[in-house]
């Protein structure tokens, strides 16, 4: 499975949204329905299933599955 | 005075997911009672309970119809209970998309006797195996009691009184019990009260063995183990779901046309100042409870039809049944009293509003519940029907139900038949 599909199927199973709504440029907040809370459990998925380490810094600048994707490709062991 | 209708229910139990798959098994005689499903019972002491069957269960529970995936995700299991209860309330009630001005005058009061038990649980294991920085963004909201009232309320926009108990197996009771009151006070028009539970994991089966309340010598005989009266009873069945009821002030009901179940009439509270979990062996703060539930509703003993007792399956069940004897003096040779407990466990933190529910159905439906498995009845229970086994068609005016609680707290509740 790619980095991409990767983090769609996370995405899906935590916010309980349509697959097809997660395309690359969805924002978290505005268009998948989360909230701070839920990006904080996100970055936590993301963290575990790549196991590369989001700092809060960098956590914050995840605004997008685009940025979500950018982030664990550049960072990924 | 303002009087304080019921005007919708909601059931989640062992027997069903909803109100009335739940009565018909209960009326049926079935049993919930089964080998735990949930966890791996590897050395424990305890292998069986009541579970709210999977949704592919002839009658078991559906989390998706009411409960968003993401919140399912986020709380535990007697949230989820709870906020499908009130939402088959609301929708009994004829209440779900009512009007902003009515809403301000709707609140919550849905308790739980311990909460997120499951959960506490197992994200103090992902503490201790991952660290701090694994432990879920949404632990405390989803573990907190006074949650179930929080969701609802904003999930239905309900923005009056939003209130939680917590008093043990005496939540449900004393639940519906204050709501009534906040009605009656004038503080809401209508008020969702009832209680909720989800306790079956490995630290809440574990905790309630040890502390010798649980049945643990029924192992291979699951739906004979919950026995109240019963000579060889020992120890109660833990049971899980949720009851909601959607109280309303009389007048407020009438003038929408609401369909009314019965007229919540008395409420009774009491302290044992005893021992943390055994009863007063004189069962006063058991006395005292149904008594002061009776004075308010200006009834007397020879009014009540039907007692769905505690009557957990315990040693405690003697001492419960001498005190209504005692209560009800001549009055009890035209009584009827069973422990639905017998059939759906201990529903804990629930159990009061389920059973209070089960009062207001034996109205509707003039029948009352049986005890199951009373094979041979305890000394003390000569004179008093206990409904052994099967139910039984009988003229029910009024009913009241009982809720004893760890701690020593009591809590009886009168329903009654509307009258004008």
């Amino acid at each position: 499975m790619s980095i991409q599909e990767q983090v769609k199927k996370i995405v899906v199973e935590h916010l309980g949204v349509e697959e097809d709504k997660v395309v690359p440029e969805a924002s978290f907040i505005d268009d998948l329905g989360a909230d701070s809370l839920d990006i904080v459990e996100l970055v936590m998925a993301f963290e575990e299933e790549f196991g590369v380490e989001i700092p809060d810094d960098a956590a914050e600048k995840i605004a997008t599955v685009n940025d979500a994707i950018a982030f664990i490709e550049a960072n990924k062991a | 005075m303002r009087r304080v209708v019921v005007t919708g229910l909601g059931l989640v139990t062992p027997l069903g997911a909803d109100v009335e798959t739940t009565w018909a098994n209960i009326l049926a005689g079935k049993s919930g009672a089964g080998r735990i499903t949930k966890f791996d019972t590897e050395g424990q002491k305890c292998l069986i309970a009541c579970e709210v069957k999977p949704a592919d269960h002839e009658y078991g529970f559906d989390a998706g119809k009411r409960v968003d995936h993401k919140i399912q995700r986020q709380v535990d299991p007697f949230i989820v209970f709870g906020i499908d209860a009130a939402g088959q309330a609301l929708e009994d009630a004829g209440l779900v998309d009512a009007p902003e001005e009515m809403r301000l005058r709707m609140g919550c009061s849905i308790g739980s006797g311990i909460g997120g038990l499951p959960g506490i649980e197992s994200e103090s294991l992902v503490l201790a195996n991952k660290g701090p920085g694994r432990v879920s963004p949404h632990f405390v909201h989803g573990r907190l009691i006074n949650l179930i009232s929080g969701q609802v309320s904003i999930k239905y926009g309900l923005m009056g009184p939003n209130h939680a108990v917590v008093t043990a197996c005496s939540t449900g009771a004393h639940s519906i019990g204050d709501a009534a009151r906040m009605i009656r006070d004038d503080d809401a028009d209508i008020m969702l009260a009832g209680g909720a539970e989800s306790t079956i994991c490995p630290i809440g089966i574990a905790g309630f063995a040890q502390a010798k309340a649980l049945n643990c010598s029924y192992n291979d005989r699951p739906e004979q183990a919950s026995r109240p009266y019963d000579k060889d009873r020992d120890g109660f069945v833990m049971g899980e779901g949720a009851g909601v009821v959607v109280l309303e002030e009389y007048e407020h009901a009438k003038a929408r046309g609401a369909k009314i179940y019965a007229e919540v009439v008395g409420y009774g509270l009491s302290g044992d100042a005893f021992h943390v979990t055994a009863p007063h062996p004189e069962g006063y703060g058991a006395f005292r409870s149904m008594e002061m539930a009776l004075k308010k509703a200006g009834m007397t003993p020879a009014d009540i039809d039907y007692v769905n007792a505690h009557g957990t399956s315990t040693m405690a069940d003697t001492i419960e049944l001498a005190s209504v004897k005692r209560l009800f003096g001549d009055a009890i040779g035209n009584v009827s009293m069973s422990s639905t407990k017998s059939a759906i466990g201990h529903l804990l933190g629930g159990a009061g509003a389920v059973e209070t529910i089960f009062c207001i159905l034996s109205i509707r439906d003039q029948i009352v519940p049986p005890t199951l498995n009373l094979d041979n009845p305890d000394e003390g229970t000569e004179g008093v029907d206990l409904v052994p086994h099967v139910a039984k068609k009988r003229v029910v005016r009024a009913a009241l139900n009982n809720s004893f609680g760890f701690g020593g707290t009591n809590a009886s509740v009168v329903v009654k038949a509307l009258e004008d």
